[in-house]
């Protein structure tokens, strides 16, 4: 009978932490997808938090990650609007394009 | 309840909400009386923060001490001298919004509340409420493509960087078992204790913030952001936050990680040595003088990185100095920068600094001082920024990271002295359109700072001792 406990939680946050992490790094296509990858980081920190917030059975942990699941809403608000302006002065959302600023 | 040591934070979460409410209400632009209110909150909060007592509040959220009230005046008046300088030039520009102002007292908040922050919650708090507001002013000229790639850029590395710290902070959570600064203090005061998690958290934390302070190796959005956002954005990066960034990697690293500093030395001292090298060397080649700006600015961190790896009492002191110096040197060096435009445009290449010793001697001499200054020459406030940080780093036996400052300060002279022999040599330019009055008085302010700190210099060092005490007492 396979148990799960706070290591199974770490490794899966873990891996969404370096998808997304890789996701932003990797991604050639989609600003889009770039947003996406950062969503997936902070809901594996969130992930984290709550799994250590029931093992220390301490409820700071659970605090933060209703601060972060806030913070992360507004930040994507910001990033949607930085992302539609961007794309109605170049008219795409080509992470290859976004290379003006360079040297 | 001590909830009134908070006061400097609350009054200006207030007003900026009022002043919000002002700025839609009436039907007419409302961008300079806008302005003149934020001005105004900063200086009520400044004032509030000199009678601010001591102790910490919200449950060990927040302190405030003589580190925090120190490192607040700094972000305040970075923050005005960069909205004063904005004010023309976003006319000139045709982006007088009154959200602008608005937007940097939001983002200044953010900055007292990271200051005063005493637990990894309000320290990602304040963090983002800083953040939040300058990856919107970044992309403020919203038609041009270049600040909004900018914007872009600063928006996902800057989410990068907090993801980082978010993932750090929660190492350090589940396996100290607080977030409370005091607390962890005790928990990690024994180094040989300290668990692995804790030491990745500890590394996490400390690379999402040399990503905000733009140190060597996370430094890469630096030249991009400050090239493509609007130029008074540029100088109110370079400045206000620069120092918010820096007062939290002090707290944070001499205080709860002080105990531990075996553990992260290292690491910074390699930020160090890379931000140093890369900022004397990057910027050698560079035309676009914003982006010979931001080498320049990655450099002085590698020099403020120097002081928090000694560390000690005269190594933070330094660190101190350094950033109070850097603030207005720096903040001066871009009023210059903001008062380029030539026929209705804003230019902004070395090139176009030629002959301003003729066309403009006064603004060219106070750009020369600054240039000056930044390469460290004597008797200018640069060279003693310079000098409290490489004494400890000699006292206490880092050759490598003094020899290398010294060398990298040698190496940068030359594209500092490069706009100096442009200005004062090469052949003139039509002159600049008329420098608008912020500007010259944030010149005349900052370049009577640096040109006469050496006068008077015992105030910075008594204060900056004083801040250093409280935290490390």
């Amino acid at each position: 009978m396979l148990s799960i406990g706070l290591a199974h939680y770490l490794i899966v946050g873990a891996i969404l932490f370096v998808l997304g992490v890789f996701g932003i790094f990797m991604n050639r296509k989609n600003v889009i997808v770039i947003l996406m990858s950062v969503e997936l980081i902070l809901l594996s920190v969130n992930l984290n938090l709550v799994a250590f917030s029931a093992r220390l059975g301490d409820l700071t942990g659970q605090v933060f990650a209703m601060f972060i699941l806030t913070v992360a809403a507004a930040e994507a608000a910001i990033g949607l609007a930085i992302v539609v302006i961007y794309f109605r002065n170049r008219g795409s959302i080509e992470v290859e394009d976004v290379s003006a600023l360079k040297g | 309840m001590s909830w009134t040591l908070a006061l400097p934070e609350i009054v200006l979460a207030l007003s900026g909400l009022g002043i919000l409410v002002a700025g839609v209400l009436p039907r007419r632009d409302m961008t300079f009386p806008c302005t003149m209110l934020v001005l105004g909150a900063f200086v009520l909060a400044g004032v509030l923060v000199l009678m601010q007592g001591e102790g910490t509040a919200f449950g060990g959220q927040y302190v405030a001490d003589g580190f925090s009230a120190f490192m607040k005046l700094l972000a305040l008046a970075g923050a005005a001298l960069g909205l004063v300088l904005a004010l023309d030039w976003n006319r000139a520009e045709g982006l007088s919004r009154f959200e602008f102002p608005v937007l940097v007292l939001f983002a200044t908040l953010g900055m007292l509340v990271m200051i005063s922050a005493n637990d990894l919650m309000s320290l990602y708090l304040g963090l983002e409420l800083l953040s939040l507001p300058l990856y919107v002013i970044a992309a403020f000229a919203r038609d041009n493509a270049r600040s909004a790639e900018a914007g872009l850029k600063y928006f996902v590395l800057g989410a990068l960087a907090s993801g980082l710290l978010l993932y750090g902070a929660s190492l350090v959570y589940g396996f100290a078992g607080t977030t409370n600064f005091d607390r962890l203090a005790d928990a990690l005061s024994s180094p040989q204790e300290v668990s692995a998690g804790v030491v990745v958290g500890i590394v996490f934390v400390i690379a999402a913030l040399a990503f905000k302070v733009a140190a060597v190796p996370f430094h890469m959005w630096t030249p991009d952001v400050y090239e493509g956002a609007p130029t008074p954005v540029t100088a109110f990066f370079a400045s206000a936050p620069k120092v918010a960034a820096v007062a939290l990697m002090v707290r944070v690293l001499a205080g709860p990680f002080g105990e531990i500093q075996g553990q992260w030395q290292q690491v910074v001292v390699l930020a160090s040595l890379g931000s140093m090298v890369l900022g004397a060397l990057a910027a050698i080649g560079q035309a676009n003088i914003k982006r010979l700006m931001a080498y320049s600015s990655i450099g002085h961190i590698g020099f403020v990185l120097m002081g928090l790896a000694v560390g000690g009492e005269s190594g933070l002191r330094g660190v101190l100095v350094y950033m109070a110096i850097y603030l207005f040197m720096n903040l001066g060096a871009f009023a210059v920068l903001v008062a380029m435009r030539r026929e209705g445009r804003a230019v902004e290449g070395v090139a176009d600094l030629a002959g301003l010793g003729r066309t403009d001697p006064a603004m060219a001499l106070a750009m020369a001082v600054f240039m000056f200054s930044m390469a460290g020459i004597p008797p200018l406030a640069g060279f003693f920024a310079k000098l409290y940080v490489l004494l400890p780093a000699v006292e206490q036996g880092f050759w490598i990271l003094a020899v290398v400052a010294v060398l990298s300060s040698v190496v940068s002279a030359y594209y500092y002295l490069r706009i100096v022999k442009v200005m004062y040599v090469d052949a003139p330019l039509p002159g600049f359109a008329p420098r608008p009055m912020g500007v010259s008085l944030v010149l005349a302010g900052t370049g009577a700072f640096t040109l006469f700190f050496f006068l008077l210099p015992a105030p910075l060092l008594a204060a900056a001792r004083k801040a250093v005490a409280a935290l490390i007492g």
